[in-house]
């Protein structure tokens, strides 16, 4: 699952490269970015939810 | 402030900063102290001497190495590198400078201070991921860290940020501002040094006895507050030589401009200690020393990227906001999240970096700056994040990260240097080993 949520900053991380080469226009470009930055975050919560599975189970 | 163009140095300006860049080590010998205080008694030698190699490793590796990539001593204005087109763009990704420091002597008088402000940062990212996994990662380990990092990641990085790179790029590309800004390395030192820590704790694992089948995390205080504060004050001296030195050379700033770049940086690390104290304060009943310095040191980091680009007032308010996130931050890695990050690295480096590098964005003049800083946000979240975790989880496979049961219950320092770093002291019995 942790590879599954960097896979998907990494998908974050290309939606807001094309943003700025698919779009000029400042508010549709800002607004792009900003969603493959959410889309990071959904990644990143999926790898720490992860995480916290495994440690939930290896528990010293 | 107006980005200058890059002109020559003055001999007076170029004087000025290779000062400030001797000075600077100060910032690192501050963070090393808060790192080595922050971890527990019985690992303080192993600590201090493991960031003392991590340097020395990490300098002759950049420089054998990753100054080529980084690509700053080309004699080009800029930089030179590796370039493929998209979309009609150049995308400059590699630099491409000769190994071995070549044509240092002869390279510019600006490209050489480029090249010692980042071994500074490169000596700053290694040491990060160090403090993070105190009390667990064994030596070698943290060398290995410490020779892809300034191989390969910090090259990478540095150069698409520093030396003309895609991320330099996007105000010429894009029109977005004046490309990605990262005037003192939070970017490049300090949000890449944050994330190899997460890396580095979420391969290595929590230290022993930290998270017990039931109940709450179990608390494991840094055993020496005087080393911490006092790596506190010696960090402000070498971030103030930082940040202005930084300033001299990425955003080409006149030598008027200098004072309010220093003023910043005091006020970001203010602002960020009154929060921090005021929300422990509110939280705990009593301010606690450990978070008060990770407050201010996030202060300092999150200055790190804007303290040459904001207004004292916006200074004060980025670092306010960095003093309430921190200790919040920590209690929630720590309590919710299961990450055992003895320094606070993640929460100090990585996001202080990333909230510097956002205020940047916001407070800056420039029409599309703004998006530029996200793309550089977006950049460490998606590509540097994931590929430093791919890394050093193949590397684990080779050079194992956690040293064993028994070297952990005696202690790193007797484990691996064979002395204590207190030989008096009687230690205590551990609690959590029971």
């Amino acid at each position: 699952m942790k590879y599954a949520g960097l896979l998907v900053m990494t998908a974050g991380f290309f939606l807001s490269i094309t943003a700025i080469v698919l779009y000029s226009a400042a508010t549709p470009r800002a607004a792009f970015v900003l969603c493959g930055l959410a889309v990071q975050g959904l990644g990143l919560f999926v790898a720490v939810r992860a995480h916290m599975e495994a440690r939930g189970e290896s528990r010293s | 402030m107006n980005l200058q163009a890059a002109l020559p140095l003055t001999d007076a300006a170029f004087a000025l900063t290779l000062v400030l860049l001797l000075v600077a080590p100060l910032a690192i010998a501050g963070v090393a102290l808060i790192n080595t205080g922050l971890g527990r008694s019985r690992s303080a030698a192993q600590a201090l001497v493991g960031n003392l190699a991590m340097i020395a490793v990490a300098a002759i590796v950049f420089a054998v190495a990753g100054a080529a990539f980084t690509g700053n001593l080309t004699g080009t204005p800029g930089g030179a590198g590796h370039v493929f087109y998209m979309a009609g763009k150049p995308w400059n990704w590699l630099g491409a400078a000769p190994f071995l420091l070549g044509g240092l002597g002869s390279a510019p008088p600006t490209s050489q201070l480029a090249l010692v402000f980042e071994l500074m940062a490169v000596a700053m990212a290694v040491m990060i991921p160090w403090g993070s996994g105190a009390d667990r990662l064994r030596l070698s380990a943290g060398l290995a860290i410490s020779v892809l990092l300034a191989a390969i990641i910090f090259p990478l990085l540095a150069h698409w940020v520093w030396a003309g790179g895609w991320l330099a790029q996007l105000g010429v590309n894009f029109s977005l501002g004046a490309g990605f800004l990262d005037g003192g390395g939070a970017a490049t030192a300090h949000a890449l040094g944050g994330i190899s820590a997460l890396a580095v704790v979420w391969i290595a694992g929590s230290r022993r006895g930290k998270f017990p089948k039931e109940g709450l995390a179990t608390a494991m205080p840094g055993h020496n507050a005087v080393y911490v504060v006092f790596g506190c004050l010696l960090a402000l001296v070498g971030w103030l030589a930082w940040n202005v030195a930084g300033a001299v050379i990425w955003l080409h700033a006149p030598l008027a401009a200098l004072p309010v770049t220093a003023v910043n940086t005091l006020l970001s690390a203010s602002g960020a200690l009154a929060a921090t104290f005021t929300v422990t304060r509110v939280r705990f009943g009593k301010p606690d020393a450990s978070l008060c310095a990770n407050g201010w040191l996030a202060g300092l980091v999150a200055s790190s990227a804007c303290a040459g680009l904001v207004t004292p007032a916006e200074s004060i308010f980025i670092g306010l906001a960095a003093g309430v996130i921190t200790p919040l931050l920590v209690e929630l890695l720590e309590l919710a999240l299961s990450i055992d990050d003895p320094s606070g690295a993640i929460t100090v480096h990585a996001v202080g970096g990333l909230w510097g590098l956002l205020a940047a964005g916001i407070f800056a003049p420039q029409q599309g700056q703004f998006v530029a800083q996200l793309i550089g946000i977006a950049t460490l979240l998606g590509l540097v994040l994931p590929g430093v975790y791919l890394l050093f989880k193949l590397l684990n496979r080779v050079v194992p990260f956690r040293v064993d049961q028994d070297g952990e219950r005696i202690g790193m320092d007797l484990h691996e240097l064979g002395g204590g770093a207190y030989p008096e002291f009687v230690i205590h019995r551990d609690d959590s080993y029971r």
